[in-house]
C-alpha cells in the first residue's frame, strides 16, 4: 500500500470516527437552536458558528457526515446486489435473458442520471418525515444506480459462463443454482467489490445534488446535501469562509475514495 | 450488401431501436406516474363551493386515467397530434413550454460541452504530445478536483463568482472527457507500431494524425455522444440555481411541484435527445471505419 492510499484510508477513517463520535463531540445535537445567536461566527462555544436559525454548524456537519457516510455504502450495497441479480444472472443464463436485461439496462443508462433521480423522487411524496426522506433518498439511489454495474457484471458473468472451469463443472454434473452460487458468483467477487466501491462516491455526490435542489434529506436532519445548501445564500467567499467547511470535507472524503479506488479495482 | 445500403440499414436499425426504447420508456414512465402516491388526488375537489355532483363529474373525468394502457394510449394519441398535455403546476400546454425552454438548454449545454471538450482535449493532447509531467499533473489534479465537487455546488459557485452557466456545465463535463480521452490516447501511444514510429523519428503531429487518431478517434466520437447525456443532466442544477429558464429548470420546478405529466414528457424528450446523440456517434463511427464497425 503506497503512502497516498494510507493517507486516504486514514482520512476516511478519521472522518468516520468523528461522525460516529458526534454525540460526545457535539452534545448539543444537530437540531438544538441557540436562539440568542443565529448566524454567529466561529467561537469557542460554536467552533464553526451557527446557521441562520441558530443551530451549531459543527454539530450539524458531524451528524450530516454520519448520515451521508453510513447510507451511501448502504445504497451501494443495494445497487450492487441488484446489479448482481440482474446482470450476473442474465450473463450466466445468456440467450434471450441476456438480451432483455441488456435492453433494460440500456434504457436506464440512456436517461441522464439526475433526470432519472429527480423524476423518481418526484413520484414519491415530498412532504414526509425526515427519517422517511432519508430512507427514500438512499433507497432511490440504491434501486436506480444498478444499471452501469449490471452491464459490467453481465459481461463478466458471460465470460465466466464460457470459461473452461465452468465447462468442466458442467461436465461433472454441477448445474443450475449450485453452479452459479458455487462456481460463478465467487469468481464475480472482485467485480462486485469494485462496483460497490465505485458506487459510494457516486451516491455521495448524488445525495449532495438532490439535497441542494431541495429533493434530498428533509430538515431538520442534516446531510451533506442539506449542509451545502447553505452556500446558496453566500455573496462572496471572504464574507463567511467557514460556510465552505462542508464542501471541503466532501472534497477530502471523495478525493480519498478516488485514491483508494486504484486502477486494479476500477478495471477488475 | 453495398456500403450506402449498409449505412442506411444501420441508420434505420438505430431509429427503430430509438423508437422502441422511447415507447418502452414512455410506458414505464406512465406506469410510474399512475402508481405514484397521490395520483388520484385533485386539489379542485377541496373547493368548498363545489357540490357533490361537480365532485363526481371531476372524478369521472379522470376515470379513463385509471387503466394504465388506456392512459398511455391516450397520451400517445395526443402526442402524435402534437398534444403533450397540460402542466398542472404552470397551467400551460407542455408543448409550448418545451418550445420556449429548449433553445436555452441547447445553448447553455452546447457551449458548456464545447468548452469542456476544448479544455479536456487540449490538456490530454498536450500531455501525450509533449510528455511533460506538468501537463499530466495539471490535468489529473484539475479533473480529480472537479470530479469531487457536486454539480449543484459548481452551479452555486458560478453564481457567487458571477460566472456564466455554461462554464459550470463545462467544469462538470470536463473531468469525464479528460480522464477517458487521456486513457485512450495513452493506450494508443503504447501500441507497438506507434512506439516504433516514434523510435524511427516520425514527427509527433504526423504520428498523432496518421496513427493515434485513427485508433482513438472512434471511441472519442462515442464519448462525444455520451457527454451529451452528461451535459443534459448537469443542466438541471445549473439552470435551477443560476436562474436560467431552460429544460433543466423546468424539470426541477416540475419535480418540486410534483407536476408528473410535465416530468414524464421532459424525461422522454431528454431520453430521445440522448439516444439520438449516441446513435449519431455510432453512425459516424461506422461511416469513418465501416469494416471495423461492422
Amino acid at each position: 500500500m503506497n503512502a497516498a492510499r494510507k493517507l486516504a484510508w486514514g482520512l476516511v477513517l478519521a472522518v468516520c470516527a468523528m461522525s460516529l463520535a458526534a454525540n460526545w463531540l457535539a452534545p448539543a445535537g444537530y437540531a438544538k437552536q441557540f436562539r440568542e445567536s443565529p448566524g454567529a461566527p466561529p467561537s469557542h462555544r460554536h467552533l464553526l458558528g451557527t446557521d441562520e436559525i441558530g443551530r451549531d454548524r459543527f454539530a450539524r456537519i458531524l451528524y450530516g457526515t454520519r448520515i451521508s457516510l453510513l447510507l451511501a455504502p448502504a445504497a451501494a450495497l443495494v445497487s450492487t446486489a441488484f446489479a448482481a441479480l440482474v446482470g450476473g444472472l442474465a450473463g450466466y443464463i445468456g440467450g434471450i435473458w441476456l438480451r432483455v436485461a441488456r435492453g433494460f439496462t440500456d434504457l436506464f443508462l440512456s436517461l441522464p442520471w439526475l433526470f432519472l433521480l429527480i423524476t423518481v423522487r418526484a413520484l414519491l411524496p415530498l412532504n414526509v418525515s425526515p427519517l422517511v426522506s432519508v430512507l427514500i433518498t438512499f433507497l432511490i439511489l440504491g434501486l436506480l444506480g444498478w444499471a452501469a454495474s449490471a452491464r459490467v457484471l453481465s459481461t463478466s458473468a458471460l465470460a465466466l459462463r464460457n470459461s473452461d472451469f465452468v465447462l468442466q463443472a458442467r461436465a461433472s454434473g454441477v448445474q443450475g443454482p449450485r453452479l452459479f452460487l458455487v462456481h460463478v458468483l465467487p469468481n464475480l467477487k472482485p467485480v462486485l467489490y469494485a462496483q460497490f466501491w465505485i458506487s459510494i462516491p457516486v451516491f455521495i455526490l448524488s445525495e449532495a445534488n438532490l439535497g441542494i435542489l431541495g429533493l434530498g434529506v428533509a430538515e431538520p436532519l442534516p446531510s451533506w446535501g442539506s449542509l451545502l445548501r447553505e452556500l446558496e445564500g453566500m455573496i462572496s467567499f471572504r464574507e463567511e469562509p467557514w460556510r465552505l467547511v462542508p464542501l471541503l470535507l466532501l472534497i477530502v472524503v471523495l478525493t480519498s475514495f478516488q485514491t483508494l479506488l486504484s486502477n486494479e479495482e476500477v478495471t477488475a | 450488401m453495398s456500403l450506402p445500403k449498409m449505412l442506411l440499414w444501420k441508420i434505420a436499425s438505430h431509429l427503430g431501436a430509438i423508437a422502441a426504447l422511447v415507447l418502452l420508456g414512455g410506458l414505464l414512465s406512465a406506469t410510474l406516474v399512475r402508481l405514484a402516491p397521490g395520483f388520484d388526488a385533485d386539489e379542485r375537489e377541496l373547493d368548498p363551493t363545489l357540490n357533490a355532483e361537480s365532485v363526481r363529474t371531476l372524478r369521472e373525468s379522470r376515470a379513463g386515467e385509471h387503466n394504465i394502457l388506456r392512459f398511455y394510449s391516450g397520451y400517445l394519441r395526443g402526442a402524435i397530434h402534437g398534444d403533450l398535455g397540460t402542466s398542472h403546476a404552470l397551467g400551460q400546454p407542455v408543448q409550448s413550454l418545451l418550445r420556449e425552454r429548449w433553445p436555452v438548454t441547447a445553448r447553455v449545454a452546447g457551449f458548456g460541452l464545447l468548452l469542456a471538450w476544448l479544455l479536456a482535449a487540449t490538456l490530454a493532447f498536450t500531455a501525450c504530445l509533449w510528455r511533460l509531467p506538468v501537463f499530466e499533473i495539471l490535468g489529473i489534479t484539475l479533473s480529480g478536483a472537479f470530479l469531487c465537487i457536486p454539480a449543484a455546488v459548481l452551479a452555486l459557485l458560478s453564481v457567487i463568482l458571477n460566472a456564466p452557466g455554461y462554464l459550470a456545465i463545462a467544469l462538470i463535463v470536463f473531468p469525464k472527457i479528460y480522464r477517458y480521452s487521456r486513457n485512450l490516447l495513452a493506450k494508443a501511444y503504447a501500441l507497438p507500431h506507434i512506439v516504433a514510429a516514434r523510435a524511427r523519428g516520425l514527427g509527433e503531429v504526423r504520428i498523432l494524425a496518421w496513427h493515434v487518431l485513427p485508433v482513438a478517434g472512434p471511441q472519442m466520437i462515442a464519448l462525444a455522444g455520451i457527454t451529451v447525456s452528461i451535459a443534459l443532466g448537469a443542466s438541471i442544477p445549473v439552470e435551477a440555481l443560476c436562474g436560467l429558464p431552460g429544460i433543466g429548470q423546468l424539470a426541477w420546478q416540475a419535480a418540486l411541484s410534483r407536476d408528473l405529466p410535465l416530468l414524464v414528457n421532459l424525461t422522454v424528450l431528454v431520453t430521445l435527445v440522448t439516444l439520438l446523440a449516441n446513435s449519431g456517434a455510432d453512425v459516424m463511427i461506422y461511416m469513418l471505419r465501416p469494416r471495423e464497425a461492422a
